[in-house]
């Protein structure tokens, strides 16, 4: 199985959003009746510095085609410094990810506030296109052609 | 009658044979009590003789090495058999090893460079591996390379873990007391220490309470201070999240722990908590500045799962 780029592919995208911002504005656009794609599925957790990278490649090797981290804008942090953290880690994940094979795109940060119910929309609205043009993520045992240039030069 | 036991190598290096022989006159206590009934690094038994013994009645199989051959599949499903208990003994038994960073490759990438790119290989007819090949009505063959190189417990069932690279004189002495006295741990143990390997190091004691680092120092860049935490220094020494039980060894001899006693109890998966934890430590809430300071982790792949990526949740995801 090659890419698949039809229009009829659905990504499944699991969001690990923070308690006091992302999951706030994620209530604010339930609440507010917006509409944004249904691909989302969101875990809350209390503080993005409680992302554990292995909650990240849980996510993948169980089906996610993209994962969405969300926190809180630079300092905002209900806990202090946990956002930055978080974009620690996100980094590493995002250098690690091509030498699995997976592209670095399918893990995304963004920092959303409590009343940013507009940009979560927008946010996940982009997050599925973009996720549409990468195709579905591999499982073991499925062929998919692993993209040469983003595998990183191993040293 | 005396109790028997077996040991056996799969994808190995033989690090872990030399790790038993380093018991020194231990080993003369053990075999006072057991018999080693299979041994093919040390003892001339065959497959055979193995296959002629009753189901179960080895005590306990000492298996080290991944699996990477049919051969290998072959020969620990047998020993299951023939075994009461099975150890995984070793780092590679345990989680993949180093040769389990060929999954880092595809099977394809793996026999092209070692069987026509490498530069000491002269193969002008592009000849590879072939499992079976006839000739004069005689059939040969060699053992089949297998899609992944796999931990033990991926093919047959482990009963404990004995991790390592290789395991240290004292947790095969543990492993082997615990066994002769029937004083095993429940199944599925791993027989080393219940904490990091920051408990048992002497350097532990000038850790700071906080570390925050901006900038990472590789091995070969500086020399360490003898006498101050490796990883206050800047060195990438993973004793935080690895597995007590070999005493710090590899920080007495002034380089950082690479974790080859693999994860603590309650971890899914070892690099990924490597990974958090070294990306936690950087003393920077800058994008481009965090980018800059990873630049001194070029393969965080080959750092975070050196011995744990067939073990890894993303392991052979996309091949």
């Amino acid at each position: 199985m090659s890419a698949d780029n039809s229009t009829d592919f659905e990504p499944k995208i699991v969001g690990i959003f923070c308690n006091w911002c992302a999951y706030m504005a994620a209530n604010l656009a339930g609440t507010a009746r917006m509409l944004y794609p249904p691909n989302l599925r969101v875990i809350r957790v209390m503080c993005s510095g409680r992302i554990d990278p292995q909650f990240v490649f849980y996510a993948f090797k169980n089906g996610a085609d993209g994962v969405l981290l969300a926190g809180c804008h630079h300092g905002d942090c209900h806990y202090i410094e946990g956002n930055v953290k978080c974009l620690r880690r996100y980094k590493l994940m995002k250098k690690i990810l091509p030498q699995f094979g997976i592209e670095p795109e399918r893990l995304r940060l963004e920092w959303i506030s409590a009343s940013e119910a507009d940009k979560l929309r927008k946010v996940v609205g982009e997050f599925v296109e973009e996720l549409k043009k990468l195709g579905p993520l591999g499982f073991r045992g499925v062929e998919l052609e692993v993209v040469e240039a983003e595998k990183q030069v191993r040293i | 009658m005396k109790q028997k036991i077996a040991f056996y190598w799969c994808a190995s290096c033989g690090g872990c044979e030399e790790a038993v022989v380093d018991l020194g006159e231990v080993i003369l206590d053990i075999v006072e009590k057991v018999d080693i009934v299979f041994w093919p690094v040390a003892m001339d038994f065959k497959k055979e003789d193995v296959e002629a013994l009753q189901d179960g009645e080895i005590l306990a199989s000492f298996i080290n090495g991944a699996i990477r051959f049919s051969e290998h599949v072959e020969m620990v499903e047998l020993l299951r058999r023939k075994s009461q208990l099975v150890f995984a003994f070793g780092a590679c038994a345990c989680f993949g090893g180093i040769p389990g960073l060929a999954n880092a490759c595809s099977t394809d990438e793996l026999l092209k460079y070692v069987y026509e790119e490498a530069p000491t290989v002269e193969n002008p007819d592009g000849v590879r591996p072939t499992p079976g090949y006839e000739v004069n009505g005689v059939k040969l063959g060699v053992p089949e390379f297998l899609e992944r190189c796999k931990p033990l417990d991926e093919v047959i069932d482990v009963d404990y873990y004995i991790p390592g690279c290789p395991p240290s004189v004292n947790v095969i002495v543990d492993a082997l007391n615990a066994l002769l006295e029937g004083e095993l741990p429940p199944k599925g143990s791993v027989i080393a220490s219940q904490k990091s390997v920051c408990h048992e190091c002497k350097l532990n004691a000038t850790k700071p309470e906080k570390i925050l680092l901006k900038s990472f120092k590789r091995v070969w860049e500086a020399e360490p201070e003898p006498d101050k935490c490796l990883l206050a220094q800047g060195f990438l020494c993973l004793g935080p999240v690895t597995r007590g039980g070999c005493g710090a060894l590899c920080v007495k001899g002034n380089m950082p722990c690479t974790g080859c006693f693999g994860p603590l109890d309650g971890v899914m998966d070892y690099g990924a908590k490597a990974l958090s934890y070294i990306a936690s430590i950087i003393d920077s809430a800058d994008e481009e500045e965090i980018e800059k300071i990873l630049e001194k982790i070029p393969d965080p792949l080959g750092l975070f799962y050196k011995y744990s990526l067939p073990k890894s949740l993303l392991d052979g995801i996309r091949k």
